[in-house]
């Protein structure tokens, strides 16, 4: 399926999903609680079959979470981004689709250690590179000490 | 949304927890995983890791593009000049440049001499995991002569540094093409003794064969790319599938296979090193003049928007993704790493075989820690 | 001269001194005449038996340094470097400099072992070797303890050494020492089988089980080449399973480097760790010297059939170096598997045992007996 083609598809499966045509591939926004179901329906669909997860990003826009899904099919060759924001600061949390690809495992705790971006329903949510007592690095609002970052 | 999470409990009161690492001879760097044990089978393997992790990617939302490269050596470091060219293969494409021939394949010859010299220190340390300790140095024997060619076109041995943004940091030697013949036309006289000493020894093949089973459809779900993959039967290679730099003229096979288990993992990997050779075969005579640097703006600057790149390592699938403002620095970048998802799978596929198996099938998936922890 | 000089005095029959060489059995007959003549039988009896003692431990001492030395030279042989080089002329005082730095260690006393087990283990593993080296034949003469079950005897005393390695391990109070020493076990007793088997094999062609029968009926050519077929299986299962009990080569995953540290002896440190590094040498020695003595001829020069002449040149070259060359060839064999050969799994390494080794040793036992039996043997 081509660009154009999958952005029909995804809108056939979910109308209020927000599809633009970026420069690489068909990007998909839609909002957090949809998200599980829509790459539930993308991985299982014979037309797509998106049964490779290639990366699983967090990103903080300085005001909401983001996480962007890169998702690929083995059997037809194409690839497109799934995009999905929480504007929850304090506490935010999305769902896993750990239960969809197993890669995702350690993928989303990667996220949940760097940002602070829970995941439910996800098998092993612990920290992974730091330990319990650091904050969240990659957050932009995040205070370093001993000046990794120097501006 | 609101929050449901279990509780982990890792262990059970009954188990024996054995600890393996973090210094340990035979993990390839810091990584400490805590093994359950049942007699001599292993229930349940915890990796810990963290103990290298240096921030790579926070650090580069405050350097510019150029700089990055550096610390793109030190993440893989036995990829190094593949790990540069994938930035630099980003930045490239998000500002359109045009790269001359001599450039591409300049690039392509030392990627493939980058990854040779990967396999070559696999083979090495993976022999003396196992016990046949004469391997790492017929193996790393050999790993010198290459090691000799990059330290006199790049100046370093292992950390390169030698792709940048707009083409290559120096030129290449002009005893560059007459050392890498030499260099192949060796090792291809010697690659005999590799087989002799590990992939024929009935102790190593009732080692390795029937051990660690990856199937194809947990390889696809698991996202294990690389040569660990490819002995599953999962057609990862990325140099055929979205071919760049100089990939699209070469004619080479992808290494592949069905069963997945320890022996093939290995298997792929000798291969693999046969294929580079033929590759590398192609292109050493006939590199054509030009420049070997475009020259750029002193101050790169991405235009805003997101960019992808995706290129093949010796251990896998690097994806190099950028989320640029228009500023010099980027305000996102992440490094999809081969290694930090293959760690995934090898609580997986150790499920009910015995220590000594652990520490095959860990060292057949090839670690290299920095690059997990970034 | 002063040799002659000193046995005319000890009233040895007067030959030229260089037959001693040949025969230690005069010096050693004159040495025991002379102490019973001169005290009582006791005390004579114990002077004998501080002399032997002393001199198998400056034997223990030298042949340890040297093979110590002679595993690392061979080791960089074999993977294309030269080993060590810097300590004395070609490398040659590289053990004493180890040797000095092992004693300046500290000895870490562990909080929760049972110390007395603890200190006990390295020392019976030492005991045991020292009983074992009595009774093997080094020269005609050179004979420490020559009885009529002699080899019955060496099989039985080495088997002692597991108790050593169990004791390490329990006592260490660590799980990894544990796990190796269990192991260990288990693979020392299961190769004692072959061991006896293979040994068997051999007393059944010789008729004898003392040891000095046995050299003796090699006279007449080794027992490789006496009883073809047989004793060359023989042979070869001896130098697998011998291997296997010293925890050496492919068989070394009790104490495997890359996987538990260093098995039963991770906790010891210093001197004592010393005395089970150089145990493991010296029961190599033991398992070369008792193949050299059973199928390759004990201390008897290569004599082949009729050839008086080759026969003579060959008679000139001293026993002793018969023994210790033969001896020196099964090391060198038995060290080139170690460097060259992956581990095996503990499993793997039982079943080989139980499985293959086991039932062809009992079949080969009864092709010896066969062939005995219709004299098919030279």
């Amino acid at each position: 399926m081509d660009k154009t083609q999958l952005g029909e598809f995804v809108k056939s499966l979910k109308p209020d999903a927000i599809v633009t045509d970026g420069k690489q591939y068909t990007e998909v926004t839609v909002a957090d609680t949809e998200l599980h179901s829509l790459a539930k329906k993308l991985r299982e669909s014979e037309e797509t079959w998106f049964d490779f997860l290639v990366c699983l990003t967090g990103v903080d826009y300085g005001k909401d979470f983001g996480v962007i899904y890169h998702l690929k099919s083995t059997r037809y060759e194409h690839m497109i981004v799934l995009k999905t924001r929480t504007s929850e600061r304090e506490k935010p949390v999305l769902n896993s689709v750990c239960d969809i690809w197993k890669g995702a495992e350690f993928h989303e705790r990667e996220v949940y250690d760097l940002l602070g971006v829970k995941f439910n329903h996800h098998p092993d949510l612990r920290r992974l590179f730091l330990d319990s007592s650091w904050g969240f690095p990659l957050r932009k609002d995040y205070v370093d000490d001993i000046n990794i970052v120097s501006k | 949304m609101e929050e449901i999470i279990k509780e982990v409990v890792i262990g059970e009161q009954e188990e024996y927890l054995i600890n393996i690492g973090p210094q340990h001879p035979s993990t390839h760097g810091v990584l400490r995983l805590v093994v359950s044990l049942k007699g001599e089978i292993v229930k349940n393997v915890q990796p810990h890791i963290g103990y290298i992790h240096r921030g790579i990617e926070k650090m580069c939302e405050s350097i510019t593009y150029p700089q990055i490269i550096h610390l793109t050596d030190r993440m893989d470091y036995l990829s190094a000049c593949i790990n540069n060219e994938a930035v630099c293969l980003t930045v490239e494409k998000a500002l359109e440049v045009e790269i001359p021939d001599r450039i591409k394949i300049i690039r392509t010859i030392m990627a493939e001499l980058t990854r040779i010299q990967s396999h070559q220190l696999f083979w090495a340390s993976y022999g003396m995991d196992l016990g046949g300790q004469t391997c790492y140095f017929y193996g790393l024997r050999d790993r010198e002569k290459i090691l000799d060619i990059f330290e006199e076109t790049t100046g370093g041995r292992m950390i390169v540094s030698y792709n940048c943004p707009g083409g290559l940091m120096y030129d290449i030697h002009p005893n560059f093409q007459k050392r890498v013949k030499e260099f192949i036309k060796y090792f291809r006289s010697v690659l005999w003794e590799y087989d002799a000493i590990l992939t024929g020894n009935v102790i190593f093949r009732e080692r390795t064969i029937g051990i660690g089973k990856l199937s194809l459809v947990d390889a696809i779900s698991y996202g294990i790319t690389g040569p660990s993959g490819r002995a599953s039967g999962f057609s990862c290679d990325i140099r055929k599938q979205e071919p760049y730099s100089a990939y699209d003229r070469v004619k080479f096979n992808e290494v592949m296979f069905k069963e997945g288990d320890t022996y093939h993992r290995y298997l792929a990997r000798i291969e693999e090193m046969r294929e580079s050779m033929n590759i590398i075969d192609q292109l050493i005579d006939n590199i054509p003049e030009g420049q070997y640097f475009v020259k750029m703006k002193p101050v790169i600057r991405l235009p805003e928007g997101e960019y992808f790149q995706r290129v093949e390592t010796a251990r896998g699938e690097l994806d190099v993704f950028i989320i640029s403002d228009g500023n010099k620095n980027p305000y996102r970048l992440k490094f999809r790493s081969p290694n930090f998802v293959n760690l995934g799978v090898l609580n997986h596929i150790t499920k009910d075989f015995k220590i000594a198996d652990l520490i095959a099938i860990a060292g057949s998936l090839d670690f290299v820690i920095p690059d997990i922890d970034r | 001269m002063l040799l002659s000089k000193i046995s005319n005095a000890l009233g040895i029959v007067s030959e030229p001194w260089w037959k001693v060489f040949y025969d230690f059995s005069s010096l050693t007959k004159g040495i025991d005449e002379g102490l019973r003549s001169s005290m009582s039988t006791f005390w004579a009896v114990t002077v004998e038996m501080v002399m032997i003692g002393v001199l198998f431990l400056l034997f223990y001492a030298a042949i340890g340094l040297f093979l110590v030395y002679a595993e690392r030279k061979v080791c960089a042989f074999i993977q294309n470097r030269l080993g060590p080089n810097r300590i004395g002329p070609y490398g040659i005082f590289q053990t004493v400099a180890d040797l000095i730095k092992l004693l300046f260690k500290e000895l870490i006393p562990i909080k929760n072992a049972d110390s007395f087990l603890f200190n006990l283990a390295p020392y019976i593993v030492i005991i045991v070797n020292f009983m074992v080296l009595a009774a093997i034949p080094f020269a005609k003469g050179l004979h420490a303890i020559d009885f009529n079950i002699g080899i019955f005897y060496v099989i039985a005393v080495s088997s002692m050494s597991v108790i050593g390695v169990l004791l390490a391990g329990w006592s260490s109070n660590s799980k990894y020492s544990l796990i190796g020493a269990m192991r260990s076990g288990a693979q020392i007793v299961s190769y004692e089988l072959s061991i006896g088997l293979a040994i068997i094999t051999v007393v059944i062609l010789a008729g004898s089980m003392q040891l000095s029968e046995i050299v003796e009926a090699q006279r007449t050519g080794w027992f490789i080449f006496k009883g073809h077929v047989p004793v060359f299986i023989a042979f070869v299962i001896y130098i697998i399973s011998g291997t296997a009990e010293t925890n050496r080569g492919p068989f070394d995953m009790a104490e495997a480097e890359s996987e538990l540290t260093a098995g039963y002896h991770t906790e010891y440190s210093g001197i004592k760790f010393a005395f089970f590094y150089l145990a493991e040498y010296i029961n190599m020695f033991i398992i070369a010297s008792v193949a050299s003595t059973l199928f390759l001829g004990g201390w008897m020069p290569f004599h082949v059939g009729n050839w008086e002449g080759f026969n003579r040149i060959m008679d000139f070259i001293p026993p002793f170096f018969w023994f210790i060359g033969k001896t020196f060839f099964v090391i060198y064999l038995i060290m080139l598997f170690k460097w060259t050969f992956p581990r095996l799994r503990i499993d793997q390494l039982l079943t080989l045992e139980w499985k293959y080794l086991l039932p062809i040793n009992l079949v080969n036992v009864l092709i010896m007996a066969f062939l005995v039996l219709m004299g098919w043997h030279f």
